[in-house]
């Protein structure tokens, strides 16, 4: 293959890593907000929860903002397309993410119970909301979002923003939501003891059977969908508008690859392997093991999707032809491979001082440290 | 063609959530360095007051953090949810520096953030000081890759037009981030953002010393932050006279605009300290001139000239009619990217392509051009002068004043005299919203002053918004006011009280200021917890 096709194909990977990274660490951490209401009963379960990601949700959080700045730049059109399509749902994503660091660092900064009622359901909204989104922006792709292009890529977004959640949308909205608060929940396993630590193995071992189920369901629902086909165009890596291909919809198109490559089953094969394994590690007591599973089951599911749609990363309903796919969209060769240069060098580095870091802040919080620990949420 | 209120709105949109989020930025960039001299100090001396001193300054650091962190992820989505043909027309170039920012810095700073409040009982003292110093590393190489992006969008440097993809696309990564736009911009800004730490430190400490309270951590942070302050205010002085020597080379507009220059002017050129500029007459409302400055200051010489508004408008109005062929080949290459005919006659006119889109506002249909519409074009490539004049007088009047306040600082603090001159204490405490105007004054000199172009001489601002209805921009904007205004509200209660409670003396009360020990062994915190490692 060429260069510039390659680096196409390896940053379409890529993107896969970063949206995995994200789903992994920024979903733990929504998922503890989104259950820390029903985990936590009191104050103090609340606080040792928090704690339990508090030296951790800030880097984590950089997964989101380096997934928006990778997409970028590396598919700028993609980038400019789909935030400006879904306005009203990013958001939605925006306020009630910029809520968050707010919920970590100023709740338990006043002891009054309403101020820390407020920050609670804030950290519940602003775990809860964004996983669905991320989902439900994951079905939309599936169903093609109503955009068209003028002469000069000006791009125009026809659909309104209910259109967003139909039920399709709703339901990947929900296994996302599902696997966020099951990751959650592992996390605070780790990191939390006696009644807390209780309710989230059962919280985990509930939430995995969730997803296990959605999952199944959004995989049958993919069948009777029309999937995007390209029929013609100026292929992998050649500069290129979305202006010059042809698209057609075809039932099944989606299923088209892992018919092809049978081989390919074993991705989604992964998603549910790591949450049927979460779910019995959760059982079994042994929170770590199901921690790292259920990362699996994260990469399992994305994988699926980026299997399934590939070479489209965003395909339109209203003018199937101008379709967002890696070719079209991405950035040129130098970009990409300049880019690519900085993901070797940085990612492992993230990778080893993330690592790092989570060794140094090992161990269960206890609430009797939080209690005197003047540094603590 | 995008509805114009639906720009306006936009712009109104990113102004303020850009104005918002620097209001947090650059103290973050002042603070972490001033966090980890104190904490340094504390481990070279092992004198616990320097251990109190990081910690205090560090709990109102991550007051402003949170808001800086959350505000910025407005800023980072920004782009594509409002400006999405910005965002695709040079996402290519302006995407990169925010990845690596989100690689390189972003990531570092979070990371180590969580160990700087969390690791104290943790880390060793050297472990520690490492986590505090790769904070401050993390936040300002995070500002040196915005603001190559940034200096990007003000003078596009390592990048050109690609007809086949109908783009702007890199064509050197050396030349993008070593533009002297990008360097110089990146030196200024940030350190003002040292100023801004220094102040907000020297102004809470002199608060402290009116009242008598915590009179030791106060007399030792003040010295640091006017040491520190001195220094940077002269640095920000210098840079900011070396990215006017830039814009002169680079925006001429401008800087005709900055100087309200309406009228080309033989060497040596004076300065107008004051005027008032008239936008539509062109020219200045009555002025004080101090003569032969203007040459100084921005060729540094007296025989030096710089060309006034009326020769720019010239030339623009010849850019404009150059570029509308540039636009019409570009409609033919959209459906056939390898039109022989087309790619020749944008190729003799591409280098004034984006002349042609502004142009394209009045005349959507460039076919047809009447002189009437060139001139209003060429009119429009002038930005609003009074607004970046003032602007530009502002800030710089704020920086002087900062000067001469941190050079009595000095002189006070050396002779340790500082806590007697209650005048000065007061007034110290008065200065902390100086920086914060000067940081904003400074935003709006270099956005205001780029426009009407968002890619100074390649996009104008007019095309490169979203193209969203007038009543989804209402509510987004009404949205971010009101969540910011809460914001802030909370924000400044939060920083005030931790400011009224003052740092945590030892014996002093409660059980979360309890005695601690000056050095907290490694592993105090430690050895009660599961040593079962994770991940």
């Amino acid at each position: 293959m060429e260069l510039f096709a390659t680096l196409q194909v390896i940053w379409w990977l890529l993107l896969g890593v970063l949206l995995s990274g994200l789903a992994v660490m920024v979903g733990m951490d929504m998922g503890v907000g989104t259950i820390l209401r029903y985990v936590g009963r009191s104050d103090l379960e609340r606080r040792v929860a928090l704690n339990v990601i508090g030296p951790h949700w800030d880097g984590n959080q950089v997964w989101f903002v380096l997934g928006g700045g990778a997409v970028f730049a590396a598919f700028p059109l993609i980038y400019a397309t789909a935030f400006s399509g879904f306005y009203v749902v990013m958001l939605l994503l925006l306020w009630t993410m910029i809520v968050r660091p707010l919920g970590f660092e100023y709740r338990s900064k006043i002891a009054h119970p309403a101020w820390r009622n407020v920050w609670d359901w804030s950290l519940f909204v602003s775990g809860a909301v964004p996983m669905v989104v991320f989902g439900a922006a994951f079905g939309n792709l599936f169903l093609g979002v109503p955009f068209h292009f003028e002469w000069n890529l000006t791009s125009f977004y026809t659909g309104s923003f209910l259109a967003l959640l139909n039920p399709f949308a709703i339901l990947c909205g929900l296994l996302s939501l599902s696997l966020s608060a099951m990751m959650g929940a592992l996390t605070l396993m780790n990191g939390a003891e006696g009644a807390l630590h209780q309710r989230a193995r059962g919280l985990a071992q509930a939430a995995a059977l969730l997803a296990v189920a959605l999952f199944a369901t959004g995989g049958l629902w993919v069948h009777a969908l029309p999937g995007y086909q390209l029929v013609s165009g100026p292929g992998a890596g050649v500069a290129q508008t979305p202006l010059q291909q042809t698209v057609a919809t075809i039932t099944g198109a989606w299923q088209s690859r892992f018919v092809a490559q049978p081989i390919l089953w074993l991705v989604p094969l992964l998603g549910f392997v790591g949450m049927l394994g979460a779910l019995l590690a959760a059982r079994a007591g042994r929170s770590h093991l199901g921690w790292w599973l259920g990362a699996l089951a994260w990469i399992g599911v994305i994988g699926t999707a980026g299997v399934s749609l590939f070479p489209f990363l965003l395909p339109s309903s209203s003018d199937p032809s101008v379709s967002l796919t890696v070719w079209n969209s991405s950035s040129s060769r130098l970009t990409l491979l300049w880019m690519l240069g900085f993901a070797l060098v940085f990612v492992p580095l993230i990778l080893w001082y993330t690592s790092w870091a989570f060794w140094v802040m090992r161990g269960k919080v206890r609430a009797e440290q939080i209690a005197r620990d003047e540094h603590a949420y | 063609m995008i509805d114009g209120t639906v720009v306006e709105l936009s712009r109104i949109q990113f102004a303020a959530t850009a104005l918002y989020h620097y209001l947090f930025v650059p103290l973050t960039l002042g603070l972490s360095f001033l966090l980890a001299a104190m904490e340094t100090v504390y481990v070279t001396t092992g004198k616990p007051i320097y251990k109190q001193m990081a910690q205090f300054w560090g709990k109102l650091f991550m007051i402003n953090f949170a808001l800086g962190v959350a505000t910025g992820l407005t800023m980072e989505f920004q782009f594509g949810t409002n400006w999405s043909f910005y965002s695709s027309f040079v996402g290519d170039i302006f995407g990169a520096p925010l990845a690596i920012e989100g690689l390189m810095a972003f990531f570092m700073e979070s990371t180590f953030v969580g160990l700087m409040v969390f690791g104290w009982e943790r880390l060793s003292r050297g472990q520690h000081l490492a986590v505090t110093w790769l904070v401050a590393l993390g936040s300002n190489l995070s500002a040196l890759w915005i603001l190559v992006a940034n200096s990007f969008m003000q003078d596009p440097q390592g990048a050109h037009f690609n007809p086949v993809t109908l783009r702007m696309e890199l064509t050197s990564f050396q030349q993008l981030i070593f533009s002297p736009d990008a360097q110089s911009k990146f030196v200024h800004t940030s350190i003002a953002g040292y100023v801004t730490g220094a102040i907000f430190v020297a102004g809470i400490s002199a608060w402290y010393l009116l009242k008598g309270r915590h009179v030791e951590l106060a007399k030792r942070s003040f010295r640091m932050a006017a040491l520190y302050g001195v220094l940077a205010t002269v640095g920000v002085i210098t840079l900011g006279d070396a990215l006017g020597f830039v814009a002169a080379q680079a925006q001429p507009t401008k800087l005709a605009a900055m100087e309200g220059l309406w009228k080309s002017e033989p060497a040596p050129m004076p300065f107008n300290l004051i005027a008032f500029p008239d936008q539509s007459l062109q020219k200045n409302a009555g002025a004080v001139q101090v003569p032969y400055l203007l040459s100084l200051l921005v060729t540094h010489s007296l025989d030096g000239s710089v060309p006034g508004i009326d020769a720019l408008e010239r030339q623009a109005t010849q850019k404009v009619e150059n570029g509308i062929p540039a636009v019409l080949a570009l409609k033919t290459l959209s459906t056939n990217p390898h039109d022989p005919a087309a790619l020749a006659q944008f190729k003799a006119h591409e280098q004034d392509l984006g002349y042609g889109f502004l142009v394209q506002r009045y005349a959507p249909d460039l076919r047809h051009v009447t002189p009437q519409q060139v001139r209003q074009a060429a009119r429009d490539s002038i930005p609003p002068v009074a607004a970046v004049f003032w602007s530009f007088r502002l800030m710089v009047g704020f920086g002087l004043l900062m000067l001469a306040y941190f050079v009595l600082a000095v002189i006070y603090t050396l002779r340790n005299r500082v806590q007697d001159q209650r005048w000065f204490l007061r007034a110290a405490v008065w200065m902390i919203p100086v920086p914060f105007l000067a940081n904003e004054t400074g935003w709006l000199v270099a956005e205001l002053g780029r426009q009407p172009w968002t890619v100074f001489g390649v996009l104008p601002t007019w095309m490169s918004a979203s193209t969203h209805s007038v009543g989804y921009m209402v509510f987004s904007l009404a949205g971010f006011v009101l969540l910011y205004s809460i914001f802030i509200a909370v924000e400044m209660a939060l920083m005030v009280r931790a400011i009224r409670q003052g740092p945590d003396e030892p014996g002093s009360g409660d059980a979360r200021s309890a005695p601690r020990p000056a050095i907290a062994p490694r592993s105090a915190y430690a050895a009660p917890r599961d040593p079962h490692p994770e991940g």
